[in-house]
């Protein structure tokens, strides 16, 4: 990457004295959005998050106006809750894992964008509201009936493999990326990546797949898997490299399955 | 389904309060489940290294009670020792109930739970699943109580925020008032029982290693409200954490473990990248005063020599900062054993730690100390119950590593039974019709107006830096009292200054200024408690280290501090640790750890 072959961060050579940072601004649901400009001093190992905090102390744009402190979501700052997921440079991704050297060298600008997902209610400024992917995880029957929770002593025996293969799909934290990149999801039309992938991870288990068909199902109607236009753009912007479009493949495969000879069940 | 009745309340839904809130819709009674963030983006999220549990699958006679012996001998003794027993007898259950609930942990060969080592102990007791043990655990309650949830058991107020308890006459706890984070409406919730289940208070000290979430606002208005706080000076500090501009994120000590070494330049403004700084000019600080143990010396120590170095001025660039330094092993052996935890510093710094030293410092991590309850998790308010990180009851005055996850759980399935027992005895009376929620809600509501009113020119964000810094400075890992007693002043004078802030935000809707605003007034209220607590507390235990009384003093401090609320500052009482089951000895960390260097 670097000097010597070594991994030494690629760094600005010649960082700006400040950088410019453009928010969008909407104060409620139902106000128009504007963009708002601000100038910070720049300082090396800045990321979003923390050039949003500097902002919010002192909330003047470049034009000398006091406006609002920004609203924006964030928790473990480790990109690991997914909340701070925003479209930052026109790219979905985490906010708190988006350092400014990186984003000023590849725009090649002294300026960073910062917008709200598309896809999902806009609350002011840069939250939105996901809770529709909470419901998506209903209606996939995303988890394990149990018994109950008394002691039963240890779960079935399962390969690491398995166990591996699970544990990538289990990582995902309902931050929304696959949903804002997909062409297809939009107004309710399709489930999206995140639901069939966690259908997968439940009837990947031995005690999951004795109610696989329920899963399946959730995946039948019109907004269900056989949407998926193929695009691929999930997998690309997942930031837990979730197999994604490999999850919808063999989901889509059980579903058709389930189609075809389900009935003979019944 | 047909409701019981109950009204049970819990505050928080992380591990311990998504844990009783599973226990008690099983138990077939309804849930209000509160929650500043959406519960899956709970702290829990953040726990790596996995959860402990005697299971003895590796054929090395462990039991529960060397789990037991082990926590309380970590906790330097200060643990009431029953309740760390039921734990410790109670985890391996917890840990196949995991495994039923399917949870990827590792495997091994045959298909069995895989389990491997960690600090403060000799036996491969930690179950993993990954590097995000944490996350994975909390995902499976989150997925459970969804399932309460579509069966109308469980109704989760996502974006919610408590303001405070509602108490009746006799000081019994009747439900709580929360906020909605978007309208800012207020709205009472009527509970027979309330749940707090909250986490830690690590934002009181600025930048730590928890979530922006981890305020300790909630418990803090318990305290205000008469909730006894126990054990409040015992901050845990991590001796290896990432420093950023908006958080302290954690650098794995098994780092040091595969050999890496803490050092500064000799000379603090060393302008070189630290790769051209040759080995004479570097000072391996820890390699030089322990020469027998070097960089892997125990936790506290490792934390209180960096912490040292920097508050003299000597870290890279006089800041607070020391390279932790793995280049002189091979890049594919790193790859191989700490591959994940390099990534997350490659992430957030964007050198790769295989080529270049890490800039690590101390972070604050976990509190120890938390809400004073009873075995049953009960506190000293009725009908209010505690579990998890915001509770007290477990790690005494230091924590073992993948001990949280399994105390969380455990907190939570013991509150749940204890909350319902008293739920169901318990008579409203005349608490449903004399108005008692209205007045709370009101009283609350003029707060929010009167800040909202406020006008001043003092700014919260910088109050809230300036209490950051002057607790980390003087509160987390060396103390002195001369300087606690100033940080007390200082806090009195952050209070002070609060009633002139500012929150320069015209609109209300989805404001972060007003909620903010309450959460540092209480984060102030609770500062006092940990400062005067650790003032107080003259000898040096587990995380409480004071160099004026470097010793363990059993005689006068083998005792839980308690510290109840006046206007004026909190009143400290205290009361005997409850030592039955393993007798106190010399805590003597080094022999154990040189085992374990092999």
């Amino acid at each position: 990457m670097t000097t010597n072959g070594h991994h030494e961060k690629k760094r600005l050579t010649d960082p700006p004295k400040s950088i410019k940072i453009k928010i969008h601004r909407r104060d409620s649901p139902d106000s128009p959005a504007v963009f708002e400009i601000f100038e910070i001093p720049y300082r090396r190992n800045l990321n979003v998050i923390s050039v949003l905090m500097e902002i919010r102390k002192n909330p003047v744009t470049v034009e000398g106006k006091t406006t609002t402190p920004p609203v924006w979501d964030m928790s473990c700052l480790e990109q690991v809750c997914g909340i701070c997921t925003m479209v930052i440079d026109g790219r979905v991704r985490q906010s708190c894992s988006a350092l400014i050297d990186d984003l000023l060298l590849a725009s090649a600008s002294d300026t960073v964008t910062l917008q709200p997902m598309s896809k999902f209610p806009n609350v002011r400024d840069l939250k939105v509201d996901r809770s529709r992917m909470f419901e998506h995880l209903k209606k996939v029957n995303a988890w394990i009936e149990l018994d109950g929770t008394y002691d039963l002593g240890p779960g079935p025996h399962i390969s690491n493999e398995t166990a591996q293969e699970r544990y990538a799909y289990s990582r995902c934290m309902t931050c929304g990326c696959c949903l804002e990149a997909c062409p297809q999801y939009s107004d309710e039309q399709y489930i999206g990546p995140q639901a069939i992938a966690q259908a997968r991870l439940f009837n990947m288990h031995p005690s999951g797949s004795i109610t696989k068909n329920d899963r399946l199902e959730g995946l039948l109607g019109d907004d269900g898997i056989t949407n998926c236009g193929d695009a691929q753009n999930c997998v690309q912007v997942c930031p837990m490299a979730i197999p994604l479009t490999k999850a919808i493949y063999e989901t889509n495969r059980d579903v058709t399955v389930n189609a075809l000879f389900g009935w003979l069940k019944k | 389904m047909a409701s019981s009745g109950l009204r049970i309340a819990i505050v928080g839904g992380g591990l311990a309060g998504l844990a009783a809130a599973m226990k008690i819709a099983e138990a077939g009674h309804d849930v209000d489940l509160i929650s500043v963030v959406p519960v899956k983006r709970s702290h829990s999220v953040c726990a790596q290294g996995g959860i402990n549990g005697a299971v003895n699958t590796k054929g090395e006679g462990d039991s529960p009670a060397k789990h037991l012996d082990d926590t309380v001998y970590g906790g330097d003794f200060l643990a009431n020792q029953p309740p760390v027993k039921r734990m410790c007898d109670m985890a391996p259950q917890i840990i196949y109930l995991f495994d039923r609930m399917g949870v990827p942990f590792s495997r091994t060969q045959e298909g069995l739970l895989d389990f491997r080592r960690f600090g403060g102990t000799l036996h491969h007791r930690t179950a993993f699943a990954g590097a995000s043990t944490g996350q994975q655990l909390l995902y499976a309650l989150d997925e459970q109580v969804r399932k309460w949830e579509v069966k109308g058991r469980v109704n989760k107020y996502e974006g919610w925020e408590m303001l405070s308890l509602v108490l009746d006459d006799h000081q019994v706890c009747r439900g709580l008032i929360a906020m909605d984070l978007q309208s800012l409406e207020l709205r009472e919730f009527k509970a027979d029982a309330v749940i707090m289940a909250t986490g830690g208070p690590g934002l009181i000290f600025g930048k730590s290693t928890n979530s922006m979430t981890c305020t300790g606002s909630a418990v803090s208005v318990c305290y205000q409200q008469g909730a006894r706080y126990a054990n409040g000076e015992f901050i845990q500090v991590h001796p290896t954490s990432i420093p950023g501009e908006d958080k302290l994120r954690l650098m794995s000590e098994s780092a040091r473990g595969e050999g890496g070494r803490v050092w500064v330049p000799k000379d603090p403004q060393d302008s070189r990248s630290p790769r051209d700084i040759p080995e004479d000019e570097r000072w391996y600080f820890l390699e030089e005063k322990y020469p027998a143990y070097g960089n892997l010396v125990p936790r506290d120590i490792a934390t209180r020599e960096i912490f040292q170095v920097c508050l003299e001025g000597k870290g890279v660039n006089a800041e607070n900062q020391v390279y932790l330094d793995l280049t002189h092993i091979p890049a594919e052996v790193l790859t191989e054993r700490l591959g994940a935890i390099l990534e997350i510093y490659e992430m957030f710094v964007g050198d790769d730690p295989r080529y270049v030293p890490m800039r690590i410092f101390p972070g604050v991590h976990y509190s120890m100390g938390g809400l004073w309850v009873d075995f049953e998790q009960r506190t000293n308010i009725p009908g209010l119950f505690a579990a998890g990180e915001c509770d007290y009851s477990i790690h005494g005055a230091n924590r073992l590593g993948a001990n949280s996850l399994v105390s969380c759980v455990y907190g939570g399935f013991t509150a749940a039974p204890s909350a319902i027992e008293y739920a169901k005895n318990v008579e409203r009376g005349e608490t449903e019709t004399n108005g008692i929620h209205a007045d709370e809600l009101k009283r609350q509501q003029e707060i929010n107006e009167q800040i909202f009113r406020n006008q001043g020119p003092e700014n919260q964000y910088k109050l809230h830096e300036e209490m950051g810094k002057v607790m980390t400075d003087n509160v987390t890992v060396v103390r002195y009292n001369d300087r606690l007693k100033a940080t007390d002043e200082k806090l009195l004078e952050l209070q002070d200054r609060f009633h002139r802030i500012s929150i320069n935000d015209s609109n209300l809707w989805a404001t972060q200024a007003i909620p903010h605003a309450r959460q540092l007034w209480n984060m102030l209220q609770l500062a006092r408690v940990i400062t005067l607590g650790a003032l107080n507390r003259n000898e040096s235990r587990g995380a409480h280290y004071k160099p004026d009384f470097p010793e363990r003093n059993d005689d006068e401090w083998l005792k839980t501090t308690i510290a109840e609320y006046s206007e004026e500052a909190p009143v400290f009482s205290y009361e005997p640790v409850d030592v039955s089951l393993v007798e106190p000895r010399k805590r003597d960390y080094s022999k154990g750890k040189a085992k374990e260097a092999k």
